[in-house]
C-alpha cells in the first residue's frame, strides 16, 4: 500500500516537473507579442507589410548577374534550397575557421563566385537579398548548428550579454533577461529574440539588420558601438540565436 | 525600379465592396533633415497619388512631408464593372510610377 502510494506521489512528482518545464519554456516570447494588435496585423498582411517590398527587391536581385563572373545567385542556388540556412546561421564557412552570419555569407559568395565589390552594411541591396533568403525560411524553428567550433564563439556571445557596459553601466542581461516585458518608458521592453531579421523597424522607417539592433541598444546603454565588420556582433548573434532555438523565423517582421 | 505591392480581388460580384490596398517603396524625405554633412536633404516625396478604373477616376489623394516612408494607402470601391485598375504615384524628383491589376465583375 505504501508502497503504492509512494510510487504514486514519485508520478505526480514526475509530472509536475514536466509541467512545469513546458511552462518555463512557454515564458520565452517573441517581440511579436509584446507589441500592439496594428502593428500585429502590418506584420500578418501580406498586402500591407512594408518589409515584403525588401523582399520583392531581393528576388530581383537574386536572378541579376553581378560582378565580372557574370553570375547571379539563382545560376548557383535554387531558392528552395535556401529554406532553414536563415534558422541555423551563423556559421563557419568551408575552409575558414570564423563564424559569418547571412550577410557575411552573401558578400562571401559575391567576393568569390560573383567576383563583385561585397555590398556596404546596411545597403538597401544587402538588406533586400538577405530578407529574400531569410524568407523562405518563414515559419522553421530556428536551429542553429551544433558545430563544435561555435562553442567558444557562443560563450563569447554569452559573455558579452551578461557583461556590463557603457556609462549607464547596464549588460543586456538586466533590460532582456531581468526586465523584459516592464516598460522603458512607454515601450515594452522585448525578450530579444531574433527571430524577424531583417526587420522593419517603424523607427527607421527602413528594414534594418540584426547588428544595427544591437549598436542602437550600445548607443541606449552610451557604450561604445564596434565597427559592422567586429566580430563580437557575431558572438553575440550566436549566443542569441542559441537562446531562441525553436521559435519560428518571422521574416520580415515589423517592430516598432 | 521601381517597387510595388497592390492587392486587388481578382474578382467581385456587380455591387460589391472591395478593399484596395497599395503600398509602394519611396523615401519619403520630408525636406526638414540633415544629413552627415550639415546640409539639409532636399525633400523627395510622393505628391498624388490616384486610382483610376477603366479610366475614370476613383480615389486620389494628396501626400505630405509628414508621411513615412514606404506608405501604404487602402481604400474601397463598388464594383461595377470588369476591367483594369490603374494606380498611380507622382513625386518630386520626376517620380512616375504606375502599376495596373485586371479586376473580373460577375
Amino acid at each position: 500500500m505504501t508502497r503504492r502510494l509512494g510510487l504514486a506521489l514519485l508520478l505526480v512528482a514526475f509530472a509536475t516537473s514536466w509541467v512545469l518545464a513546458q511552462t518555463a519554456a512557454d515564458r520565452r516570447r517573441s517581440g511579436y507579442q509584446d507589441m500592439g494588435e496594428a502593428l500585429q496585423k502590418m506584420q500578418d498582411d501580406d498586402g500591407g507589410n512594408p518589409g515584403l517590398l525588401f523582399v520583392q527587391l531581393g528576388r530581383q536581385l537574386w536572378d541579376k548577374p553581378a560582378g565580372s563572373g557574370g553570375k547571379s545567385c539563382a545560376d548557383c542556388h535554387a531558392i528552395a534550397g535556401m529554406k532553414g540556412v536563415a534558422a541555423r546561421y551563423p556559421a563557419i564557412p568551408k575552409g575558414a575557421d570564423k563564424p559569418i552570419d547571412l550577410e557575411g555569407r552573401i558578400n562571401l559568395c559575391r567576393t568569390d563566385h560573383q567576383r563583385a565589390e561585397p555590398l556596404a552594411p546596411e545597403s538597401q541591396d544587402l538588406l533586400s537579398l538577405e530578407a529574400w533568403v531569410a524568407y523562405q525560411s518563414r515559419g522553421v524553428p530556428i536551429a542553429p548548428t551544433d558545430d563544435a567550433r561555435l562553442v567558444p564563439f557562443r560563450a563569447r556571445g554569452e559573455t558579452l550579454y551578461r557583461l556590463r557596459q557603457g556609462q549607464l553601466n547596464l549588460s543586456c542581461a538586466i533590460c532582456h533577461d531581468d526586465n523584459a516585458g516592464n516598460k522603458l518608458a512607454g515601450a515594452t521592453i522585448p525578450q530579444a529574440h531574433p527571430t524577424g531579421y531583417p526587420v522593419y523597424r517603424l523607427e527607421w522607417q527602413t528594414l534594418g539588420s540584426l547588428k544595427r539592433r544591437l549598436r542602437n541598444c550600445l548607443v541606449g546603454i552610451r557604450a561604445e558601438a564596434p565597427g559592422y565588420a567586429a566580430p563580437d556582433y557575431i558572438a553575440l548573434e550566436l549566443f542569441l540565436m542559441d537562446r531562441a532555438r525553436g521559435m519560428p523565423i518571422e521574416v520580415p517582421a515589423v517592430r516598432p | 525600379m521601381s517597387n510595388v505591392m497592390v492587392n486587388v480581388p481578382k474578382t467581385a460580384k456587380p455591387g460589391e465592396m472591395i478593399e484596395l490596398k497599395a503600398l509602394i517603396m519611396h523615401p519619403m524625405e520630408t525636406g526638414f533633415r540633415s544629413g552627415t554633412n550639415g546640409r539639409i536633404i532636399p525633400r523627395n516625396i510622393i505628391q498624388r497619388f490616384a486610382a483610376t478604373w477603366n479610366g475614370q477616376e476613383i480615389f486620389a489623394m494628396a501626400f505630405s512631408p509628414a508621411i513615412a516612408a514606404n506608405p501604404f494607402v487602402s481604400f474601397f470601391a463598388v464594383a461595377r464593372q470588369s476591367g483594369t485598375i490603374e494606380f498611380h504615384w507622382t513625386g518630386d524628383e520626376g517620380f512616375d510610377v504606375k502599376e495596373q491589376v485586371a479586376i473580373t465583375v460577375g
